[in-house]
């Protein structure tokens, strides 16, 4: 399959946020509960998504890399899981700007969906702390694909969270019947969440194309 | 502005402002990478 080339991600990425934004804001009307301050579920829950997507990426690319030895696939994982850290981050600032604004507190600790998802946010910060405590080698390789693999069963239990909780604070937005809600709102979100994945495809692969080219210099110092 | 419009406003430039810093860094980063290319190429053309 060929690739898309970077300068159109970039371009697409440009194109798909700010499109996002202008629907967020000049378009999607006002939340007959929340007001004004629902607009920040836009972004909030599609770089939840996004960030739950790096994960997923990251094990599946750990996945290879033990299954058929693919040397790229180490890289790949770990830019992944660094794309889906980066994004958890954002997922809890923009998450703890809406529950001040709503709920009148920075943060819930009796809510299973937040502290779910800080648990595999913090599972995946200590990812790095793994790796970079190894020398580099097929060992770092291993250690930290068996890791990225492990820490994606949390991305089921963190999204099932909230169906399990019995507290619901913490808004139920996609039920079995589909989303709760439509016409601009749901138009807004899509384009959102197509937005966010972009702008995170992009990241990865300039970040990607980084670390492969830090690789093949330090292979030509050695040499 | 109301304090909705603070908060959102807020939590926009909180996601803006960090995918910005990760861009600054790479940004950075590949600088370092085209030093490090360019040492390579003299150390080619002097060996």
């Amino acid at each position: 399959m060929r690739r898309i080339s970077l300068p159109v991600l970039a371009v697409a990425s440009l194109v798909l946020v700010t499109t996002a934004l202008a629907l967020v804001f000049f378009v999607v009307p006002d939340d007959a509960d929340q007001g004004f301050s629902q607009r920040i579920f836009y972004f909030h829950v599609s770089i939840a998504f996004t960030s739950y997507l790096c994960f997923g990426a990251g094990a599946w690319k750990a996945l290879l890399h033990l299954w058929r030895r693919d040397p790229r696939a180490d890289l790949e994982s770990y830019v992944a899981v660094h794309q889906g850290v980066i994004f958890g981050a954002l997922v809890l600032l923009t998450g703890s700007i809406w529950a001040k604004i709503s709920w009148g507190h920075w943060w819930v600790w009796s809510e299973d969906q937040l502290v779910l998802f800080l648990v595999l946010f913090l599972f995946y910060a200590a990812y790095f702390m793994l790796r970079f405590s190894v020398d580099p080698g097929p060992q770092r390789a291993n250690l930290s694909a068996v890791y990225a693999l492990f820490g994606v069963v949390l991305v089921p239990v963190s999204f099932l969270a909230i169906r399990l909780s019995h507290r619901l604070i913490h808004p139920e937005v996609f039920t079995r019947h589909g989303p709760n809600f439509g016409g601009w709102i749901l138009a807004a979100y899509l384009v959102s969440q197509v937005a966010v994945i972009v702008l995170a495809y992009t990241l990865y692969r300039v970040e990607l194309a980084g670390k492969r080219l830090d690789v093949r210099i330090r292979e030509l110092r050695t040499a | 502005m109301t304090t909705s419009e603070k908060y959102v406003t807020a939590a926009y430039c909180v996601v803006f402002g960090i995918v910005l810093l990760y861009v600054v860094l790479i940004a950075f980063k590949l600088q370092r990478l085209e030093r490090d290319v360019d040492e390579l190429e003299e150390k080619k053309n002097g060996g």
